[in-house]
Order: structure tokens, then C-alpha cells, then sequence
């Protein structure tokens, strides 16, 4: 009779686990995972499900954005060329249809639509004379741990970009959307006059990643917009696309849906073009040396 | 004017609007339903529509499309492609006949597919709503469904596996180790398939052309694909990329197709253009296919449709482009669709079930969100289930753990377990290869090797030496 110990059979290939959070040599018992891994993954699932109900801190997030220095040309387009910077811009708060999280798990349709205190607040700030460039919409999504880690680091990487073109572009006062999915921007970015829409959202937890950002990109939104309409660029956390990253991929996207007037399927994201077959030949695939 | 579809039960008389409205309230329950405000208001009224529904005669559902058809290409495309003399066997039956009828032991394999251009997607939706789950097993393993590009998938006793080493950010190393560890965990006979980090075309030729040198190099019979938007993959072909399988999301209206941003027009282009190619050695289905139940309602594209039965005309979108795979992603979209284990399990049995019987080769990704109720052990129970079932595939992620689209699947190990209970093999042309490569110590007990195979020991060795 083999000792316990002996039943758990390692995999050589698990030193490989230094290029991917995927759960990979994980060893097995026969065919089944070793206890450790068994409970690890356990563990990792029990967290993303309690990340889900983990409610947006949104005293936390207007403070940041108020703190944030901002570029004065994306705010008022009178300012000359040099710009200035001010601290920061009070976000809109806003809240979906869906009063809360139980609600907002099974009612999508709900958290679309915002309810009507929101409306009311997004007309006051609506003036027929204004039209924005871009509106940034933050929704707390599926995660709000996305949110807090990610949103704000990456706005301002984003405004200074922005603020860097030749083209001017004129935002629209930023908004925080609680209990929403994707498609409430479109609702927000209409009712504020904006001619594109860019809403950050939190991802649904994976079990390797509670901190995902997506960014949807909607040119002319209005109510009642498919995805096809919307480019999407997915993974913006520290372990996942970088915020320079993302950055760049956003302000293609953005130029190119304003050169273009249009987004969705018919806008590819064409970033990595001209880069690509150069960074296949330096990252090696290791399996065909 | 009265409906036809009425049933009374004791004095009180149940009428149901059309067929659409009894199709979707005798479906089982479930939160998509619920959410779209068609599914039945008391479990009573439930089994009142499955009764009715078992009186249906099956010609009804040649004569009443739930979707006009000049409103609809994929009912065009449904009554276009129905076949009246293949029909003719069972013209006369209604629903509750046609459950027994599928259930007889007289009904072999072969009969069932010399019907089988005689059903319609709503048919054997409607047959699905009124059968238990031991039911849709039995008869989805008489419907077997065999295709082949590099090799043969869907014979009788085999599972094969998706290999789906995602990456969040693409990484070629990343992906390269994910790679190797199904192999060695003898995955990977369905696909190598990729969803990429970014819907980028240049993106998905470097993972195309990754994936091409690793099967070439180790002359497994496998193929890859790159799950991108079918537009992408039509430029990636002109770019002379290395396409094997052409892929595509898809739903059973044309609306919902619209939303996913193509039209069966589309898909011809697509295939024609794969086929071209002509990279398969023992076949030429060059289609993947992914469809999900919720996906119509989630568009908004439903037509007021029960979600099951939407799931169902999807499978007339496959059947028409000859695919070597097809899967469900059952628990993928979310808790508003399908709400716990129970309803994922039952939903992915009949997308199985109503697949199988339209002639498409069907697989599963069985899974689920951290925002639904539901876990591992849901997992094990429809992996069990679909594998006695006769699923052709089902996915394989490294610890069951997709680190890109962040959900829970099936893990290599998972598939292991299910070919060991059950004795299943992979497809023939993978069995040899794993017999070859010297995965398997034992491949008749289904015991994997406790060394690393040579072929595979080389290159990681290389990679350390470069490390250190």
C-alpha cells in the first residue's frame, strides 16, 4: 500500500505557471484534482460570489473624481491653447430602475433605464445650445471592486490623451450610475447631448480576476441600442490589459467612431496592425522551437 | 375568433392566445421566461399547456409560423428547407405522438434520420417541453450526429473536447502553456479554439497562425479556430491567414442575427470562403457555431418567443451550413435567463436534445456565472448527464477556470473523469495521436502517463534553459 502522499501526482510543466493565471499543472489523483487545488478554486469561488453583492462606494468615487486635475480644454472650448488644469469635476450620481441587487440580478431591463430622479437631474444639467463630444458614464456593473480599482487611474490617463489632440474635444460632465448595465449610458449620454458615449463598467467576477473593467464605446446612443452597435474593450485591471493600453485602444476607437460617425461592428479595432507581426517574432511560442 | 388552443380542465377553461403563447408557457420554469412575461402564471397552468400542447397535431406548426415568414429569414429558411415526403412518416402524429413515437424502441437511429428533414425546430422544441430529463437523454443518444474536418467527431462511445486556453491579454506564451497542459491532459480533439482578448483581425491571424504551427509541428489531427466576428474571419482568409473552422455566435431570429451584426448571406460567404481553403484531410465541415439560450431576449429580438424554442430555430441557422461543431454555452449569459443549477441543467439538456434531432452535431459548454446559483457540483451533474447523453463535446479549461471570460466551465481533468466512468474515448484519429505521443500509460484503463512525454519535454526544457 502506497503512503498518502504518493497519490498526488505533480506536473512537471507547472513552473509555466509564471505566464498565465490560468490554473494550469495543477497535478491530479488519478483523474481528479488534488485536495489543495480542490479547496483553492473553493476558495476563489466563494469570493467572486460575495464580490458580486459588494455595493459601490460612491462617496469614495466622487471624491477622487473631485480631486482629479483635469485638462480645462476638454471642459470648456473658450480656453486658449495652452489649457490649464483644475481639480476636479463632481460627477452626476445617478441610479438605475433596479432598486437593488436582487432586482438588478434578474431584471436587466430595469438596469438599463434610469429611474425617474435621475432623468429629472440629467435635464437640468441638459441646455439645447450644448452639445458634448463625449460623455464618460461609471457603472458599478457586476463589480464594483472594478470600479474602485480601476476607473478613476484610467480616466485620467484617458483626459490627458484626449486633452493632447489636435481635434478638440469637449466632454460632458461625468456621471456614476449605481445598478446599471451597459446600455444606461446611451440613456445618460442622450439626455446630456452627447454625441458619443464611453461607459465604464465592472465585469463579472471571474474567479482569477473580481477587478475586470470593461469599456463600451457607443457613437450617437440613444435608447434602445443593441451591442452591435457598441465596441467593446474588455480585461482593464493591473493583471489584465494596462491602462496605457487601453488608452490607446480607446482613443482609435474614438477618433476613428467620430471620423466615421458610427460604431460597433462596422468600426474594427485596428490598433495592432502595423505592430503585430513584429511583436509575434520577439514573444515566442515555445511549444514549435 | 376563439383560439384553437384551448383546454378544459375540470370548469375552468384555459385559453392559450396561439401556438407561441402554449409553446411558451408549457416550457419547464425559468427566469428568461418569467422576465420576458411569457411563461405560465402557476405550475398548474404549465401542465394545462403541456396537455394541450400533447394534442397539437404536428402539422400545425407547418401552418402557424410563431415568426412571419416575411418578417423572418430563419423562418423562411425553417419552412424552405422542410422536407414534406420526409415528413410524411410522421405528418399525421401530434406532439404527444411524436413523444412516443421517439421514445419507441422501433424508432432506431436510422429512421430518426431519414425523418429528420421533416422536423422543425418548433416541433422538436415542443416535443422537448413535454418530456422528462431521462427521456431527452435516451432519444438525443439514438440521434447521433457524426462530422469531420481532420477528424471524426460524434461516433458512438466517443467525447471529444474543446482545448480553450484563453489569455486576458492574448499572451502567445500564456496561451502556449495552456495549450500544452490539455494536451497532455488529452484534450483537444473537438478544437484548439481561441476567444481573443480584443475583436482585432490582425490579433486573430497571430493566434491562427500560433495555433497552426503547434498542430503541424506535432501532427495532431485537430483544427483550430479563432472565435472572432464571421466578418473578421472572411477578412483573415483574404489576408491568407491559416483558417480552419470559421466561427460564429448565433440566434434563432433574424433580428437577433442582426444584432450579432450578420445574416445567413453572411455565413454562406464565410463558408464558401473556409472551404476554399481546403484544409480539412478526412472532411469538410468547416463551421463552429456557439448559441445559447436567452441570447433572442437579451437582443430584444424574441418576438415573444420562450427562450427554449428561440434556442431551437438557431439549430436551423447551423444545420444549414453543414458545422463539425456546434455548442451551447448553457449557463453562460446569466441568472436572468437561467436562474440556478436546475435550470441549467434542464436547459442544457434540451439544446442538446433539440439539436441532436435536427441533425446538428451538438456539444455543450457547461457552465455557469458567479452571479448565478449554481457551482462545480451542478457541473459534474449535467457533464454526467450529457455524456450518457451522447454529447458529441463539451469544453476543457485549464481548472475549469476561463481566465479571459471569466466564467466557470468544464476543466480537462472534469472530461477525464467523465470518459473514465463511462468508458468514452476521444475521436479515433486523437486516440492514436495520444497513443503515439505517449500521453496515455494506459489507455484502456484511461490512465495518463506520470512522465512527460518526450516531444513535449524537449521544448519545455529549451524554454527553462532560456529562463535560467
Amino acid at each position: 500500500m502506497s503512503k498518502i502522499q504518493d497519490c498526488v501526482i505533480k506536473n512537471r510543466w507547472d513552473i509555466l505557471k509564471e505566464f498565465t493565471e490560468a490554473r494550469i499543472g495543477l497535478g491530479r489523483v488519478g483523474v481528479n484534482l488534488p485536495t489543495n487545488e480542490l479547496l483553492a478554486f473553493q476558495l476563489a469561488h466563494a469570493q467572486a460570489q460575495d464580490a458580486v453583492h459588494l455595493p459601490l462606494d460612491v462617496d469614495s468615487l466622487s471624491q477622487e473624481l473631485n480631486n482629479m486635475p483635469i485638462d480645462l480644454k476638454l471642459l470648456n472650448m473658450q480656453v486658449n491653447e495652452t489649457g490649464l488644469i483644475q481639480d476636479g469635476c463632481t460627477p452626476i450620481l445617478l441610479h438605475s430602475k433596479a432598486q437593488n441587487r436582487s432586482v438588478y440580478l434578474q431584471r436587466p431591463d430595469l438596469g438599463r433605464r434610469l429611474d425617474e430622479h435621475s432623468i429629472k437631474l440629467l435635464e437640468n444639467f441638459k441646455s439645447e445650445d450644448i452639445t458634448y463630444d463625449l460623455a464618460i458614464v461609471i457603472v458599478d456593473g457586476l463589480s464594483s471592486f472594478a470600479i474602485k480599482e480601476n476607473a478613476v487611474k484610467y480616466i485620467k490617463k484617458l483626459t490627458l490623451s484626449l486633452a493632447n489632440e489636435q481635434d478638440s474635444w469637449k466632454i460632458a460632465p461625468f456621471a456614476i450610475v449605481q445598478q446599471g448595465r451597459v446600455a444606461i449610458g446611451d440613456e445618460v449620454a442622450s439626455l446630456l447631448n452627447a454625441k458619443a458615449v464611453l461607459v465604464l463598467i465592472g465585469e463579472r467576477p471571474g474567479l482569477s480576476s473580481p477587478d475586470s473593467l470593461g469599456l463600451y464605446l457607443t457613437y450617437n446612443p440613444k435608447i434602445g441600442l443593441t451591442d452591435a452597435y457598441r465596441n467593446c474593450i474588455s480585461n482593464v485591471r493591473l493583471d489584465g490589459l494596462s491602462y496605457d493600453e487601453a488608452v490607446n485602444k480607446s482613443m482609435y476607437l474614438l477618433k476613428e467612431s467620430r471620423r466615421l460617425q458610427l460604431s460597433g461592428v462596422n468600426l474594427k479595432e485596428r490598433t495592432q496592425d502595423n505592430i503585430i507581426e513584429n511583436s509575434f517574432d520577439e514573444q515566442k511560442n515555445f511549444l514549435i522551437k | 375568433m376563439t383560439s384553437p388552443y384551448r383546454y378544459t380542465l375540470g370548469n375552468r377553461t384555459y385559453n392559450f392566445k396561439n401556438l407561441a403563447e402554449l409553446m411558451a408557457k408549457a416550457t419547464p420554469k425559468r427566469s428568461g421566461d418569467i422576465l420576458a412575461q411569457v411563461a405560465a402564471s402557476s405550475s398548474q397552468e404549465r401542465v394545462v399547456a403541456q396537455m394541450k400542447l400533447a394534442e397539437t397535431p404536428l402539422k400545425n406548426f407547418l401552418n402557424e409560423a410563431l415568426i412571419p415568414y416575411e418578417k423572418d429569414e430563419i423562418t423562411r429558411l425553417i419552412l424552405d428547407e422542410h422536407n414534406k415526403e420526409a415528413f410524411s412518416l410522421i405528418s399525421h402524429m401530434t406532439v404527444g405522438d411524436f413523444r412516443n413515437w421517439l421514445l419507441s424502441d422501433e424508432t432506431t437511429t436510422d429512421i430518426i434520420k431519414s425523418v429528420q428533414d421533416g422536423f422543425t425546430p418548433e416541433m422538436v422544441a415542443a416535443v422537448s417541453k413535454i418530456m422528462r430529463n431521462q427521456e431527452l437523454i435516451l432519444v438525443a443518444k439514438k440521434a447521433k450526429v457524426v462530422k469531420s474536418f481532420r477528424n471524426t467527431i460524434g461516433l458512438d462511445n466517443r467525447l471529444s473536447t474543446r482545448l480553450q486556453p484563453n489569455h486576458p491579454t492574448d499572451d502567445v506564451v500564456g496561451i502556449a502553456a495552456s495549450i500544452l497542459d490539455g494536451l497532455l491532459y488529452a484534450n483537444g480533439d473537438a478544437v484548439i479554439g481561441i476567444n481573443p482578448a480584443t475583436d482585432n483581425i490582425s490579433q486573430a491571424t497571430k493566434l491562427l497562425k500560433l495555433m497552426d504551427e503547434v498542430i503541424q509541428k506535432y501532427e495532431i489531427p485537430t483544427q483550430s479556430c479563432v472565435l472572432t466576428h464571421v466578418t473578421n474571419t472572411i477578412e483573415a482568409i483574404e489576408n491568407k491567414a491559416p483558417v480552419d473552422l470559421v466561427f460564429q455566435s448565433i440566434g434563432g431570429t433574424e433580428a437577433t442575427n442582426s444584432s450579432f451584426g450578420f445574416n445567413l448571406n453572411t455565413l454562406k460567404e464565410a463558408q464558401d470562403a473556409a472551404l476554399s481553403l481546403n484544409r480539412g484531410t478526412v472532411g469538410k465541415s468547416v463551421m463552429y457555431f456557439e448559441t445559447g439560450q436567452g441570447s433572442s431576449l437579451s437582443a430584444n429580438a424574441h418576438h415573444n418567443i420562450d427562450q427554449q424554442t428561440c434556442e431551437a430555430r438557431a439549430y436551423a441557422v447551423a444545420k444549414k451550413f453543414d458545422p463539425l461543431l456546434v455548442n451551447t454555452v448553457v449557463g453562460f449569459i446569466g441568472p436572468e435567463y437561467l436562474y440556478d443549477g436546475k435550470e441549467i441543467t434542464r436547459a442544457g439538456l434540451e439544446d442538446h436534445f433539440c439539436g441532436k434531432l435536427l441533425g446538428v452535431p451538438m456539444g455543450c459548454d457547461i457552465c455557469y456565472t458567479n452571479h448565478a446559483q449554481a457551482d462545480q457540483n451542478d457541473m459534474d451533474d449535467l457533464l454526467t448527464l450529457l455524456s450518457v447523453a451522447g454529447c458529441n463535446f463539451i469544453i476543457g479549461v485549464p481548472g475549469a477556470d476561463d481566465i479571459m471570460l471569466n466564467y466557470q466551465s468544464t476543466s480537462f481533468h472534469d472530461a477525464l473523469y467523465a470518459r473514465k466512468v463511462l468508458g468514452l474515448k476521444p475521436a479515433p484519429e486523437f486516440e492514436q495521436w495520444l497513443e503515439k505521443m505517449d500521453i496515455f500509460s494506459d489507455m484502456k484503463n484511461f490512465i495518463l502517463n506520470k512522465k512527460m512525454p518526450l516531444a513535449f519535454s524537449k521544448p519545455l526544457n529549451n524554454l527553462l534553459g532560456e529562463i535560467a
